[in-house]
């Protein structure tokens, strides 16, 4: 299906709160209704556990699941006749990560959707790995049923020309949780919106990230919870480092805490690390109370500069400063990384880190 | 047999009012099987000596000397200090979070000795070694420094120099924050490591109870920026009883 131009709504120009850190020139057209946006099906699953299905439906049987605002993923919802759909049957204990993978290799704007259904008390963990370079949006919703824990990481190891613009939204019912890890350590332009909504008491998001941005990279992530129901929890911890003069991250934190929110317990944090003097990071945690019956709620961000004292600690006892350097870093990410629990998959992260540290002299 | 020698030693630091000297012309020489002790009132420039020494970029060395062996060790990066036989038992350890003791303790061996150690052997060394500081192994799973009570802090620093072993070892007050125990403890590990690597060492202390087990052959007496007096362990003890008036105001 060709992406019909009568859509009535804004394109934007870069002036609206949304989009005033990202750099809409490098965007590949994304945002533009002028330029074609191709439907295509990318991602593919490697072995499929059992209690697990994949299938490719038509997307007017899968509407989407959740309101939004956001002006392309409205292209994307107007533009996909397909949704990749992945079904975790109710009660299934899927011991195995589901691994998914997209890899692509062509310059041509194409758009995705896929929704994740996790069925009542289902244990899953999902891996989407993305490489290569293209242009390239995407929709990715989750709906967890009561009881239901879905572990969701994303790698974007996406090579250095890739422009990936996404939005994942978690809908979390009554007593699931939901633990997802954004790891973004590729591409050109990269701006991730990690958003949640709760249905049901109990439930709960622990929401991760990592980030590391070398020259030439613009990396944004803006999170947003948003805690309608009572008695639900969130946890946000995002860390980033840069390391060159033209590294640019960006970090949102909209935690919105309604009046129905009674009990709501959060707390975020996002942490940067600038290993060169012109490396910037923008971070702005935002806390909106509408209700004065919270367990918790908080919010921490700090950026500094590489710790000099650690790095004289280590070289002191003859360990030399490139190596110092990477034992540091693999230790403001490890807190992170090592949650995942997945050995293949943290290896593979610690080691770009490793690469993307050595591509700049800090 | 190895000798440490400083000679006209002056250090500034960079201070938002300019420049300001800390070191004033340090002369001393530690060779090899030695016990130095230096004594002298708080922000006399006893851990800007030992920093100095080490190469911690805060401080700029003026003037003056430091060799090991006839080599220059000014001339040197701060991991080549430690690689040719300096080690700084630091008056406050840094903590690296994330970085676990036994990473950071293999990292360090490999880097000092030049080759990583037998994996067949490594394990048992670190464990004998832990176990002589009377150090609980799960410290090996910790990361470097972070959450360890003071005493802890220096046990560790023991421990790194039990297993890098120096020829040179500079500790700046080791002793402070250890409990009578582990004051007993940690200086029997100063002894062994002593004993077995002919250690040179340096002493920084304010109390002269860790020189009860540790035996100076020299105390000197450290004050604005140098070093006053020198005398044997009988100065240590005059020390105690008199404080540093007489040199301070001098
Ligand atoms: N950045 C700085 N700005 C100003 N003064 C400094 C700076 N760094 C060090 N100093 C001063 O240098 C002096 C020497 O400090 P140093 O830590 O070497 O003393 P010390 O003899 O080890 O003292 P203590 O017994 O308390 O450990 C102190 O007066 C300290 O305040
Ligand atoms: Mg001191």
């Amino acid at each position: 299906m060709s992406l019909a131009t009568t859509t009535n709504y804004l394109t934007p120009t870069g002036r609206e709160e949304p989009w005033r850190f990202t750099p809409l020139n490098r965007i590949g057209g994304l945002h533009d209704p002028s330029v074609e946006l191709h439907d295509r099906i990318s991602l593919e699953p490697s072995d499929i556990p059992a209690g697990v299905t994949i299938t490719v439906e038509d997307a007017l049987a899968f509407p989407p699941l959740s309101a939004n605002e956001d002006q392309v993923v409205t292209r994307i919802r107007e533009g996909v006749s397909k949704v990749l759909v992945v079904t975790i049957a109710t009660n299934a204990e899927v011991a195995l990560p589901i691994f998914l993978v997209r890899t692509i290799l062509d310059m041509n704007p194409e758009i995705s959707r896929v929704q994740v259904k996790a069925g009542v008390n289902s244990h899953a963990t999902l891996v989407i790995s993305n490489s290569g370079d293209g242009i390239f949006a995407e929709e990715i919703e989750l709906n967890l049923a009561a009881g239901s824990n879905v572990r969701f990481i994303t790698l974007q190891e996406w090579g250095s020309k890739a422009v990936h613009v996404a939005r994942h939204h978690a809908i979390i019912a009554k007593d699931a949780t939901f633990t997802s890890f954004v790891v973004t350590v590729g591409g050109s332009l990269v701006r991730l919106l990690p958003t949640v909504e709760y249905t049901g008491p109990g439930s709960s998001a622990e929401l991760f990230g990592l980030y590391f941005a070398t020259d030439g990279q613009h990396l944004e992530h803006r999170v947003h919870v948003e805690h309608g129901v009572p008695g639900a929890k969130s946890r946000v911890n995002y860390k980033g480092a840069l390391n060159g003069d033209s590294a640019r991250t960006v970090w949102i934190g909209d935690v919105f805490i309604k009046a129905a929110a009674q009990g709501t317990d959060t707390y975020e944090l996002n942490r940067n690390l600038l290993l060169s003097d012109g490396a910037r990071a923008d971070s702005v945690p935002n806390l909106e109370i509408d209700t004065g019956d919270i367990v918790g709620a908080g919010h921490a961000s700090t950026t500094g500069r590489f710790d000099d004292e650690q790095l004289f600690y280590l070289m002191s006892r003859g360990i030399p400063s490139e190596e110092a350097r990477r034992l540091v870093i693999r230790g403001f990410f490890s807190e992170i990384v090592s949650k995942l629990n997945l050995d293949e998959v943290e290896e593979r992260i610690m080691a770009r880190i490793d690469n993307e540290l050595a591509t700049v002299k800090i | 047999m190895s000798t440490l020698e400083i000679k006209g030693l002056r250090v500034s630091v960079v201070t938002e009012e300019g420049s300001k000297e800390i070191l004033r012309g340090v002369d001393l020489t530690i060779n090899s099987g030695e016990v130095h002790a230096i004594m002298g009132p708080n922000g006399s420039g006893k851990s800007t000596l030992a920093y100095s020494i080490a190469g911690h970029p805060k401080y700029t060395i003026t003037s003056g000397s430091v060799t090991l062996d006839g080599a220059d060790v000014l001339e040197m990066t701060v991991d080549e200090r430690a690689k040719a036989g300096l080690f700084l038992a630091m008056q406050y350890p840094v903590e690296v979070p994330g970085v676990s003791v036994s990473n950071f303790l293999r990292t360090a061996v490999t880097a000092v000795r030049g080759e990583a150690p037998k994996v067949r052997t490594w394990v048992g060394e670190v464990k004998e070694a832990m176990s002589a500081l009377s150090m609980d192994p799960a410290f090996a799973e910790r990361n470097v420094n972070e959450g360890f009570s003071g005493g802890e802090k220096k046990r560790h620093e023991i421990l790194q120099m039990e297993l890098l072993k120096p020829k040179i070892a500079i500790l700046d007050e080791t002793d402070s924050g250890l409990d009578v125990d582990a004051l007993r403890i940690v200086s029997e590990g100063v002894n062994r490591v002593k004993e077995n690597q002919n250690l040179g060492i340096m002493l920084i202390t304010h109390y002269t109870r860790i020189l009860r087990y540790i035996k100076p052959d020299f105390v000197h007496v450290f004050a604005g920026g140098r070093i006053v007096e020198e005398g044997g362990p009988e100065l240590a003890t005059k020390l105690e009883e008199n404080g540093y008036a007489e040199y301070v105001t001098a």
